[in-house]
């Protein structure tokens, strides 16, 4: 059996006025059927980017300039605009941000529903509504009937959100991609709704990528979790092993930053500096001018990945400190 | 028990056209403004009179064999020298100026909504094509509609119309004046809608929703007709109410030009037009009385037009 998704050597490129930057670069990663991938990182580090241009959907000055996407095998990139469309929202579906943005105000949810269903499935209007009713009450919105007559705006955030979410599992799609789903929501609502995503990804064994900033959603639902740093993957693995044990002083650095880890009385942690821009990401590690760690190689030569036990990590000083266990360990011996 | 009652209730929901309408914020904004009312009463007469003209009309304006000689320019029958049978009289041909009116307003109407429906067709398209696709197509098409835009209305129809009078005669022209009408009046303004559309789908474009479209994998020309086209509804109707307008005094220059309607099939232009001749003889009636009729359609459409765009501008909101 193949890989559900394989991404190898992913590289997006926006062409601007200043001249092409590169917006992703060296992206690899494998999805698994029924696997949750998270993928963290700062704003701009290139989540969303890598979320649409699984769909092939990066918009204009934007472009797949290396690299490719495969679904079950087959590049994205060959496949023809009839045989994407087929995909998109088929196969693959994408939850948004913003649940007042995603849908649109002048249709009712029925509409949106049905209008999803027919252009993939050749089935009549009113198979298509049951099915949709069907959905809904799948995500638990009370009274599913009078729901489908109504438009977004008479919905609360929270309820739109899952009428976004069960116009993603319309089509009983292999892989969802939210991108942060839950970002808009009220606090105690976030909650609800990762926990009715988890469920639903599990019961209809769909893979799910969560896009997102939020690392304890990322340790709840995920199993494996990429971390990202200015359009490069720095660090993947087993979730468990990267929320236990970061290796890369970036992934570190995002723990401490957890309002759990502060003591009280005192000022949250933070990485100091901000993300470069991408016209002026650094030599060497993109990481070095913010790191703690920063040793003179890291200004020089990017870091290649280093395997520390279920996790790669693109960091100098962990390659360091691994050659320097192995050479003890062969002293040992 | 109460749960189940109010299931009962919520069961036969969605609400009906009339609900909605009733409901939404047009109809209240509707019920007290006394201006908008009467506008569209006003509007809903003069629709409702020239669709029925022919029922209405005491007289056939058209008919040639009616019309007497004789009977050329007789006062309104309230005026001193006026006839019982003609209530505003007749024009220089003998025609009963209320029946010509009614024709007359009917041919305007027909002119105006169907000259803008041309643009709005035209217009919708390039302008969603331009807006949407963004790019080389979009200024390819907003060059032709500044080009376009740069001619005058006016003058695009008067070569067009005179230079097809030249050409083809005026026997033919007679018989497709109206066609040309709307043909010259839709072509000549439909940068109108293109740059109106453009602008609300270059905001619209950026909305999420376009993005959650695109990703359920749905046609380009459907994200652009069902998705988009909806949103960007209301300019749409504001314009439209007041290019209807702009098309009926288009329509009326021409004929007053004489490039209009012909006299045997007059609009409230070409009425106009042919009372001139004949207002310093004292029969002020057969322009005035068009005129008067001509002011207030425009001058109701574009009160309409005026509380519409109140309406439907968020911006104004107050609370």
């Amino acid at each position: 059996m193949t890989t559900l998704l394989e991404v190898k050597n992913l590289e997006v490129r926006f062409g601007l006025r200043s001249g092409e930057v590169k917006a992703l670069r060296n992206i690899n990663f494998t999805l698994e059927r029924g696997e949750r991938l998270g993928l963290v990182g700062e704003s701009g580090a290139g989540k969303s980017v890598l979320g649409f241009s699984i769909l092939n959907l990066i918009s204009k000055p934007g472009y797949i300039a290396d690299g490719e996407v495969l679904f079950e095998g087959r590049n994205l990139a060959d496949l023809s605009a009839e045989e994407l469309r087929n995909i998109r929202g088929n196969r693959i579906s994408m939850i948004f941000q913003d649940p007042m943005m995603t849908l649109n105000p002048v249709l009712t949810i029925g509409e949106q529903m049905i209008e999803c269903l027919m252009t993939h499935r050749k089935i009549s209007k009113q198979d298509a509504r049951t099915i949709a009713l069907q959905k809904l009450q799948q995500v638990y919105i009370p009274s599913p009937e009078a729901r489908l007559d109504q438009y977004p705006h008479e919905l609360s955030g929270g309820m739109r959100q899952r009428v976004v979410i069960a116009i993603g599992l319309l089509m009983d799609p292999d892989i969802i991609i939210a991108d942060e789903p839950t970002t808009a929501l009220d606090v105690t609502i976030q909650a609800e709704i990762m926990e009715l995503m988890l469920e639903l990804c599990e019961r209809n064994n769909v893979a799910l990528i969560l896009i997102t900033h939020d690392l304890g959603v990322v340790s709840q639902v995920t199993q494996k979790t990429i971390v990202m740093y200015a359009g490069r993957i720095i660090e993947q693995g087993p979730t468990k092993e990267i929320i236990n044990d970061a290796q890369h002083p970036y992934t570190q650095g995002l723990m401490n930053a957890l309002p759990q880890m502060a003591v009280p009385g005192q000022r949250l942690n933070q990485i100091p500096g901000s993300m470069p821009p991408l016209q002026r990401i650094p030599t060497g590690c993109a990481f070095n001018p913010r790191c703690g760690y920063v040793l003179e190689v890291c200004k020089h030569n990017m870091p290649e990945f280093t395997q520390s036990g279920g996790c790669q990590v693109a960091c100098h000083m962990v390659a360091e400190m691994k050659r320097e266990e192995q050479a003890a360990r062969m002293q040992e011996v | 028990m109460n749960d189940q009652s109010q299931i009962l209730e919520a069961a036969p929901a969605a609400p009906s056209a009339w609900e909605r309408m009733k409901d939404s914020n047009l109809w209240h904004s509707f019920s007290r403004d006394r201006v908008a009312q009467l506008s569209f009463a006003i509007f809903v007469a003069y629709a409702v009179l020239a669709l029925f003209a022919p029922l209405l009309a005491p007289f056939d304006p058209y008919d040639v064999a009616s019309i007497d000689i004789m009977d050329s320019e007789i006062a309104p029958s309230w005026a001193e020298e006026g006839d019982e049978r003609f209530w505003l009289g007749t024009d220089a041909q003998g025609r009963d100026l209320w029946s010509t009116i009614l024709y007359g307003t009917r041919v305007s109407l027909t002119i105006g909504l169907c000259a803008v429906a041309l643009q709005a067709v035209l217009g919708i398209c390039i302008g969603l094509c331009a807006g949407y696709f963004g790019g080389r197509i979009d200024s390819l098409l907003m060059r032709v509609a500044d080009v376009q835009l740069s001619f005058s209305t006016m003058m695009v129809a008067i070569v067009v119309l005179a230079v097809f009078q030249a050409a083809f005669g005026t026997e033919l022209y007679q018989q497709l004046a109206m066609f040309m009408l709307i043909l010259v009046i839709g072509i000549a303004e439909w940068p109108q809608y293109a740059r109106t559309i453009r602008a609300s789908v270059l905001a619209e474009k950026k909305k999420e929703y376009v993005d959650a479209a695109r990703v359920i994998g749905l046609r380009s020309p459907r994200i652009m007709f069902r998705h988009i086209l909806p949103n960007t509804l209301s300019p749409i109707l504001v314009i439209s109410t007041v290019q209807v307008a702009n098309a009926i005094i288009s329509e009326a220059s021409l004929s007053f030009l004489g490039l209009g309607m012909p006299v045997s099939e007059p609009s409230l232009g070409s009425l106009i037009s042919s009372g001139f001749e004949y207002i310093f003889s004292g029969s002020w009636w057969i322009t005035v009385i068009p005129g008067v009729i001509l002011v207030g359609l425009v001058l109701v459409m574009n009160l309409l037009g005026d509380w519409l765009r109140d309406v439907l501008n968020p911006k104004l909101y107050k609370g």
